[in-house]
């Protein structure tokens, strides 16, 4: 059949250029190979919505940690009863609640609580949720039993009326006590992920080779396994932080979340319930400050996951 | 496939005592002494406290107290409140009306976000499907007590299109502005989902394959996209169906519903262990079931899916 062929075509080689080997050859191969993250970060950083969400954060942290450098108006002593329900004058831009004191403040200071219990809750369940996950994922047998059992019992509590039941019997709630009692409920969610995700990155061809090269088992969990399992673990901490704050405030409107006497959205937004139908600003500015706290961090959750989820970063 | 329910719902015993061990143990150890606070100032006589403690078995050690309770949940005895009512009566009296507000509530977020979601799929990155982004981003992160509020202060004190709150007996007209509110984070979820399955799916090979035979675009998009683009849907909407009755606390305070949350959360300030203890095991059931039937109905959905014995 060749011998039909002319001549050519038989013995023809391409020209290095026309071939994919000069993509090859112009590799460097003292380049360090990139990372995951050196990769999400590059996808997450030509991303406006995350750099507005990040701003966003910046500023709500700024005014949780120094509320004076907003406000000079200290929240709770300047409530004179005849502004009660009052509208937005000068200095006052926000108006006055029922009892008299100035929303703005009580706005500006109110953050610190939500975002107390949001982080703190979120630390409290991806640091439970990893250490458990990935020693049940990754060690299995009796331990795997034990946890996977004990997290299908909390799992099958919701986490709110968990949390409403449990407060209920507690005799002190500071926003450090709320968060313990959301992460009680809530730490199954990141353990099953973490857990699953071990199990898939423990059957993994470099856990196999590290293992011939006489590494430790618990080395290559630390080493190995846990910095190719932690990214699902990532992005669903990142959302749950925005669902602990509304958590916080959901509780707290209830009132069983903070006491009165610590300023928290939850508990400004319950109060202002009762005038809502003469005074709805009163309601709409802690409402307005609560939603945009969780929006930031969902749009941060959102630009994260899309980064760290090749599928995802694939579709974009 | 019989096998396989048989061994999910044996998995389901344990579940079920461990989560009413952990709400009885956190409602009846935990300090405070719902007999003092049965009576105010004046304490009641020795024989009255002893009476009440006998009926209740609070002379038990605790765990006969639990497992004298569990025993009752089991043989369909409830308990009855510290006040005398049976609890049952409570329950058949709240449930029906939260009952009627989840499925309000499931059918909203389930038609309109699939119809959404589906939509936004389909025209991906065009000016519907950003604004459906948009909107529902918003919807989450506006918590549901304060949309409850706005939507009650427009609709229904502003415009009047509703009732402020809900009449007795919970009659449906009533109860369409609180599903509304009940549903709209989920609805937002299940936008997100939908539309990202689709994505997902509009570029697969059985899409075009399907598109290539001849079929019509809606007969393409109904039963090859769709039906694929549904099983993370489903999940959520079986798992979803737990979180609307309890979700159903706030909507039920806002809008002054007569329903289990409100019951729940009257109990539990009140103090009522066993109308507390009897309500959320009957949720915690719910919960386990509603999540036994979506891994069901997976099957169903997507036909790779087999159960093995």
């Amino acid at each position: 059949m060749s011998n039909n062929l002319p001549e050519t075509s038989q013995h023809f080689v391409a020209d290095a250029s026309a071939t994919p080997v000069h993509v090859v050859d112009s590799l460097d191969e003292t380049d360090k190979a990139r990372s995951t993250w050196a990769d999400a970060w590059d996808a997450m950083r030509t991303r406006p919505m995350f750099w507005i969400a990040l701003s966003l954060i910046f500023v709500i942290v700024l005014v949780a940690v120094f509320p004076r450098l907003f406000t000079a108006e200290a929240p709770n002593s300047g409530c004179l009863l005849p502004n009660s329900n009052g509208g937005p004058e000068a200095g006052h831009p926000f108006g006055f609640t029922r009892q008299g004191c100035d929303v703005f403040a009580r706005v500006i200071f109110g953050a610190q609580a939500s975002l107390v219990v949001g982080l703190l809750a979120t630390a409290l369940v991806t640091a439970f949720g990893i250490v458990i996950g990935a020693l049940a994922g990754y060690y299995g047998g009796f331990l795997d039993a034990v946890v996977s059992r004990v997290g299908d019992i909390f799992f099958a509590i919701p986490t709110v009326l968990g949390a409403i039941v449990l407060i209920s019997v507690l005799p002190e709630r500071t926003p450090v006590v709320i968060a313990l009692v959301l992460a009680i409920f809530a730490w199954p969610q990141i353990a099953r992920i973490m857990r699953g995700a071990v199990l898939s990155a423990r059957s993994a061809d470099y856990v196999t080779a590290s293992t011939a090269l006489g590494v430790s088992r618990f080395r290559i969990l630390i080493r190995h396994v846990l910095p190719n399992a932690i990214a699902p673990v990532i992005v669903v901490a990142t959302t749950s932080l925005g669902s602990f704050i509304v958590a916080e405030a959901t509780l707290s409107f209830l009132g069983i979340g903070l006491p009165p006497n610590i300023m928290s959205w939850g508990n400004d937004i319950g109060q202002a319930r009762t005038s809502v139908q003469t005074a709805p600003m009163v309601l709409f500015y802690p409402a307005a400050a609560l939603s945009l706290t969780v929006l930031s961090f969902l749009m941060l959750g959102d630009v994260v996951r899309d980064a760290l989820d090749p599928k995802a970063r694939a579709r974009r | 496939m019989l096998g396989y329910v048989g061994r999910r719902l044996l998995q389901l015993i344990p579940v079920f005592f461990g989560a009413t061990f952990l709400i009885y143990f956190m409602v009846f150890s935990l300090p405070g002494d719902p007999i003092a606070a049965l009576f105010g100032e004046r304490p009641p006589p020795d024989s009255v406290i002893a009476a009440i403690r006998a009926e209740y078995n609070l002379d038990e050690p605790f765990i006969v107290q639990y497992f004298l309770y569990v025993g009752g949940i089991l043989t369909g005895d409830l308990g009855t409140t510290y006040s005398g009512r049976p609890v049952e009566d409570l329950l058949a009296q709240a449930f029906p009306i939260t009952f009627r507000l989840a499925m309000l509530a499931l059918f909203f977020e389930a038609v309109a976000g699939i119809l959404v979601g589906l939509i936004a799929g389909l025209r991906k990155g065009k000016l519907f499907d950003a604004s459906a982004l948009v909107v529902s981003l918003l919807l989450i992160s506006v918590p549901t007590f304060v949309l409850g509020f706005i939507l009650q202060y427009v609709f229904a004190i502003q415009l009047g299109l509703f009732r402020t709150t809900v009449g007795p007996g919970a009659p449906i007209q009533d109860l369409i502005l609180p599903a509304i509110v009940l549903a709209s984070v989920s609805f937002a979820y299940i936008v997100r989902l939908t539309r990202a399955s689709v994505a997902d799916n509009v570029g697969a090979d059985f899409v075009r394959t399907a598109t290539a035979k001849g079929l019509s675009r809606p007969r393409v998009v109904t039963v090859h996209v769709l039906r694929n683009s549904l099983i993370p849907v489903v999940t959520f909407l079986g798992v979803d169906i737990g979180s609307l009755m309890v979700g159903a606390i706030v909507t039920e305070g806002i809008f002054n519903i007569n329903g289990v949350g409100g019951t729940v959360f009257r109990a539990i300030t009140l103090g009522e262990g066993p109308t507390v203890v009897s309500f959320v095991a009957v949720m915690v059931i719910i919960y386990m079931l509603a999540n036994l039937l979506v891994d069901l109905l997976y099957a169903t959905l997507d036909p790779r899916i087999r159960y093995v014995k």
